[in-house]
């Protein structure tokens, strides 16, 4: 019974995450960096809101939310390629511009700074088992994302593009793939992706809140160098970062592990991960390269 | 060459044409007559729903009673926050409040470096030295502080008495001690009441983050709801209206905190413990007004009406007749000083 509770929790916490980070492998793959997928889940939260208050119907938010994830993916992807603008300053300044963004339209559409009115989810079993899990259709779509994924990357000529075009580029080019094309396909697809883990969390609350992803693009991000770029690590990474935080939301107040040991676990992995500890971690080789062709 | 030096004209521009832009209702430069009160809310700003509405309420208050000419300022992440309040100090304000713990440093710098405004800080962080004891801030400085743990301590007697479980729950926002205090009384109002009774308390993260994380909020009210509690009480901001979802979905009940959040899941907030952030801005103005204004620690609690239960129409059905009375004696003793409601954990 407690095992059950526990992997249910787990699930719940490590959807948001599969679902960013399956964005993040999408993009980093590609060669830009996924530094905004902080940005993407907000943008498709506040996207959720607004198109499930305007419309009633939660399908229609999470489509409003899938839109709103790929054009700011597109955006970042215009900065970081049309005009050469340095990715990580780019991705930190649309992370804050979302922030901006949804708190200006709270206000002008809610007349609230903090949080939107109750907005319809979707209808599923109520409690907090299993039941409840298995009716919300976006944990499937979470549990697939990473199958698609890896999938698309590993089995099609798509894929396989945009794995050469994250290593080399100029060699991409030189047999005929249209690099730019291919990359604005692909971080629009990492927007869409991420975003959706943004609606989750807004639809599973029934409410947008002002900058309610709270860091979770950053964990995905995490998890998706922690697992080397490969769908299959990262998708287990996002299991072990959501474990990692189950752990804690049920041991604290009844044992006494401090929390900021648990709360670090993520990040102190990632390090872990990138000083090579355990097997080499090799980015694609032309991530955040801005001379590209 | 021509594109950039055309979209460089035009940005410079649109910059000039907003420089003239005066906004209808823009406050004017104080005068030397009158009384001139400067706001600076805390993160979240106007239309929280709960602490900058609140501090609004007591400003709009002191416009129509005093005629005090208020001006408020929304600061924007990180550094604006000292930006909002040193400007308006510079423009020699009468009285400058920044609202929320948040504002301490910057208030007690700029208390001293301005000595002629009087300024106010709700939540104000009172330091204490390494030996423990209490550094008072500067003399033109009053700090608003509210007894939160009295409140709490009702609400917890509450939870313990409607929640017909061993199990009490509670959630914090960031782990710090101005949540401690929360977490201190409500403990010691169960115990008050169920001397058995054991009260989960846990905290959604230990950065500011945690006040605005409703999912990790949901996480950790389902997990309590599921270990047997049936009440939790929240002291965590927009983590909070996780708990009340979890509620929601769990058909349990949860407290609200600061202001009366009922509107956010009618049915299932049993009552909020509120703070009367209006009343003490509103106090604070007064007193510039009437000339009574002395720098200090100014308490608010059950006494002075800054804390209290919410008790109306709405959740009346939720609470019976004997345990309200037995909220109302505890509040008399506690008036009273016959309980003394512990503010550390």
């Amino acid at each position: 019974m407690i095992a059950l509770a526990f992997i249910v929790q787990t699930l719940r916490i490590a959807i948001p995450y599969l679902l960013a980070a399956a964005g993040g492998v999408m993009s980093e793959r590609a060669g830009l960096i996924a530094l905004t997928l902080e940005g993407y889940m907000l943008g498709g939260a506040f996207g959720a809101a607004v198109g499930a208050l305007t419309t009633g119907s939660p399908t229609v938010g999470a489509i409003c939310g899938m839109v709103a994830g790929a054009l700011l993916a597109l955006l970042y992807a215009a900065a970081s390629m049309k005009f050469r603008a340095n990715q990580v300053v780019t991705g930190v300044a649309i992370n804050l511009l979302v922030i901006g963004l949804t708190r200006f339209f709270l206000r002008l559409l809610y007349d609230s700074s903090s949080n939107s009115p109750r907005l319809p989810g979707f209808r599923g079993a109520t409690g907090s088992g299993f039941g409840a899990l298995v009716t919300n259709p976006l944990v499937w779509v979470g549990v697939v994302a990473f199958a698609f994924v890896g999938w698309l990357l590993a089995r099609t000529a798509f894929g396989l593009r945009v794995r050469a075009i994250g290593e080399h580029p100029e060699a991409a080019a030189s047999v005929g793939v249209n690099v730019e094309r291919t990359r604005y396909i692909a971080v629009a697809l990492s927007g869409v992706l991420a975003a959706l883990g943004g609606v989750y969390l807004a639809l599973d609350q029934h409410q947008f809140t002002d900058q309610m992803t709270a860091g979770r693009g950053f964990i995905a991000l995490a998890a998706t160098i922690f697992g080397r770029w490969e769908p299959k690590r990262v998708a287990v990474a996002c299991l072990l970062f959501a474990a990692a935080e189950t752990l804690q939301i049920q041991l604290q107040g009844t044992q006494h592990i401090p929390s900021q040991f648990v709360e670090m676990i993520p990040y102190v992995l990632t390090i872990v991960a990138l000083a090579g500890v355990v097997g080499r971690a090799v980015p694609p080789a032309a991530l955040g390269r801005e001379e590209q062709v | 060459m021509r594109k950039p030096l055309i979209l460089a004209a035009i940005l410079l521009l649109a910059h000039l044409a907003l420089l003239v832009v005066h906004p209808s209702g823009a406050a004017q430069p104080p005068t030397s007559e009158g009384l001139d009160v400067g706001i600076v809310f805390d993160v979240g700003g106007r239309g929280d729903k709960s602490f900058n509405d609140g501090a609004y309420l007591g400003g709009e208050r002191a416009e129509k009673e005093l005629g005090a000419r208020v001006r408020f300022i929304e600061p924007g992440e990180g550094s604006d926050r000292e930006a909002g309040l040193r400007l308006l100090a510079a423009e020699h304000m009468d009285l400058v409040i920044g609202v929320g713990f948040i504002f301490t440093d910057d208030l007690t710098a700029l208390a001293k470096e301005y000595p002629n405004v009087h300024f106010a800080g709700v939540d104000y962080a009172v330091a204490t030295d390494p030996a423990g004891n209490v550094i008072a801030p500067p003399p033109n400085l009053a700090a608003l502080k509210f007894r939160e743990e009295e409140g709490s301590f009702l609400v917890g007697a509450l939870a313990a008495l409607v929640g017909h479980s061993k199990k009490v729950g509670f959630v914090g926002g960031m782990d710090i001690p101005l949540i401690h205090k929360f977490e201190a009384g409500y403990k010691a109002g169960v115990k008050q009441v169920c001397p058995d009774c054991t009260v989960i308390a846990q905290y959604a993260g230990v950065t500011p983050e945690a006040f605005r994380n409703p999912g990790r909020g949901k996480e950790l009210a389902l997990a309590q709801y599921q270990s047997g509690v049936n009440v939790i009480f929240h002291a965590s901001g927009s983590t909070g209206l996780g708990v009340f979802e979890a509620a929601r979905q769990t058909g349990k009940l949860a407290i609200g905190v600061d202001a009366d959040q009922y509107q956010e899941a009618p049915g299932f907030i049993l009552t909020s413990m509120v703070k009367g952030v209006d009343a003490a801005v509103f106090d604070a103005i007064e007193r510039v007004k009437n000339g009574t204004f002395k720098g200090g620690i100014y308490q608010f609690g059950l006494k002075e009406q800054g804390v209290g239960y919410v008790y109306d129409a709405n959740n009346r059905k939720l609470i019976p007749d004997s345990v309200r009375t037995r909220l109302e004696q505890l509040r008399e003793q506690i008036v009273a000083g016959k309980i003394e409601v512990p503010s550390t954990r």
